[in-house]
């Protein structure tokens, strides 16, 4: 009988830390984790991965509280007042719109941005061997960039040294998440999270409803001061009996309301345009940049159309798929004869979300890891079935 | 006879921006893959794939409809609805899968999902096939 020996997988593919082999024995009884749980970015998950915020999540709280905290005075004190001397659809637009406001802040904070998966260790070897670096190791190469056409206009795509790829168009790395994302917007600390492709919508929903919010309490806070004041008493008492008789509120109402309105109007001026603050700021497609004539090479040349691929376009998925399992590999003993030694074990992928597939639909891949995790690249299950099943075959004939 | 299937090489297939940031791949034919598979199915392959994500992304009625419905229920619908992406992700792994029983496998190629790899690359791994060397 052919002693048909173990595939060996090629040992410079895979470089397992002691930890990781260390783990291997108490690993069996345990289930086996998540990506999101080695996820490398500085992100928070929640949910089992299904929530994720910014390690830094700035002042949300405060954005909430903030926003609670004023609705909250505007239904105690201006609502009874003007339920009892104009309608009653006062509160309930105030209702609707202060539901709308925390929803969208909430799908603002909580949504992934558009993370981009850092560089496997296999592309980001192969991208290194494409760049002619002919420079000794113990420098840092010059910062590397890859000039690309996109509708006749070059656009030069920049090497994250973190992530270790080329940057796509439009993706920016955001140092406080620690993640390259995908038409970057900004950082938002108010919302505690980056501001990107894939909740770029929610966060000028959240901005234009919030605008409309405190234009409406603010619309309403004046009526019923005038109206009070015209029922004998003076402005000024009007005034003094109202929450506006603390300055702070009012401080806070003016300029809450003016950069709000502000910012509507700046993100408006974006979307109509295709594009982003980053861009904007940066000038990366202003015509007056030196002698270059360079313009916006995503922009569709009409409003209409810019703002409804912007708000309105296809919703693309998160691409970090948190949700899957890291298994190991002592959990299938599926390799060829009885007797034959288990060599380095090996890290596979195996996809468990439901899919609407019969069987689990084949996910080859390497765990997303820096040089501080276990990297090691994977063979599905099938695929080293079938291996088996071909050297059997050629080993028996 | 020791039959053994290691990992020779990755080639990665990397994004093709000349049409903007729509997610379409390049059909250039690596030169590692010359004595495995044929040039014209590879680029099939390619082919398709970029014609799939471009419906997936595609800027039409129905992703304007679903945006619009989207914004009006302050994105709750999304909590039980699929989009229309994701539906087109799904046909996209059924095809991967596909592709890799009948003709990548039997030449000792794998293609791996681009989702996988966050839509930057298409990797496709290379076997040292010792079957087809008896």
């Amino acid at each position: 009988m052919k002693n048909c020996e173990y595939q060996q997988i090629d040992p410079r593919a895979l470089s397992v830390t002691p930890l990781s082999a260390q783990n291997l024995g108490e690993k069996k009884a345990q289930s086996p984790r998540r990506k999101w749980e080695v996820f490398p970015g500085k992100n928070r998950f929640f949910c089992d991965g299904r929530l994720i915020l910014s390690r830094q999540s700035g002042v949300l709280p405060l954005t909430m509280g903030l926003i609670v905290v004023t609705c909250g005075l505007f239904f105690a004190f201006d609502c009874p007042f003007l339920v009892k001397h104009l309608t009653i659809f006062i509160p309930v637009i105030g209702g609707v719109l202060f539901v709308f406001v925390v929803i969208s802040l909430l799908r603002t904070s909580f949504t992934d941005p558009g993370i981009l998966p850092r560089a496997t260790p296999d592309e980001a070897a192969d991208i290194e061997r494409q760049i002619d670096t002919s420079g000794s190791s113990t420098y840092r190469p010059p910062p590397r960039t890859k000039e690309i056409l996109i509708n006749q206009q070059v656009v030069k795509l920049k090497y994250c040294f973190t992530c270790k790829m080329f940057r796509p168009p439009r993706t920016s790395h955001c140092s406080l998440c620690d993640n390259c994302v995908e038409r970057f917007d900004h950082h938002c600390p108010w919302v505690g999270n980056c501001v990107g492709k894939r909740n770029y919508r929610f966060f000028y929903s959240f901005i234009i409803s919030l605008s409309f919010l405190t234009s409406f309490i603010f619309g309403c806070v004046i009526t019923h001061i005038t109206l009070r004041s015209q029922e004998g008493k003076s402005l000024v008492q009007a005034i003094e009996e109202s929450p506006a008789r603390y300055p702070l509120c009012l401080v806070i109402c003016f300029f809450s309301i003016w950069s709000i309105l502000g910012l509507s109007g700046f993100h408006t001026y974006l979307v109509a345009s295709n594009l982003t603050t980053n861009e904007d700021i940066k000038g990366s497609w202003s015509s007056k940049r030196g002698a270059e004539e360079s313009e916006n090479p995503y922009t569709y040349n009409s409003i209409i159309t810019n703002c409804c691929v912007t708000l309105c376009g296809p919703m693309p998925p998160s691409t970090k798929d948190v949700l899957e399992r890291v298994v190991h590999s002592s959990d299938f003993p599926v390799l060829c004869s009885p007797g034959t030694p288990k060599t380095t074990p090996q890290v596979l992928n195996v996809s468990s979300r439901a899919a609407p597939t019969s069987e689990p639909s084949p996910s080859v891949g390497c765990t997303q890891q820096q040089a501080r995790q276990p990297a090691a690249t994977a063979l599905d299950l099938k695929q080293m079935v079938r291996l088996v099943a071909q050297c059997h075959a050629d080993g028996e004939s | 006879m020791r039959q053994q299937a290691a990992i020779t090489a990755k080639v990665f297939i990397q994004r093709d921006y000349s049409s903007g940031t729509m997610c379409q791949f390049q059909t250039k034919f690596p030169s590692e893959l010359e004595n495995r598979i044929d040039k014209q199915q590879f680029e099939e392959t390619v082919r398709a794939l970029n014609n799939m994500y471009a419906e997936a992304e595609k800027l039409g009625s129905q992703s304007y409809i679903e945006g619009c419905l989207a914004c009006l229920t302050a994105y709750t619908v999304f909590l039980c609805m699929e989009t229309h992406y994701e539906k087109v992700l799904k046909k996209i792994a059924k095809y991967i899968q596909e592709q890799n029983d009948k003709i990548y496998a039997p030449r000792g190629l794998l293609l791996t999902d681009p989702i996988e790899r966050g839509l930057r690359v298409v990797e496709i791994t290379i076997f040292e096939d010792r079957s087809l060397t008896r």
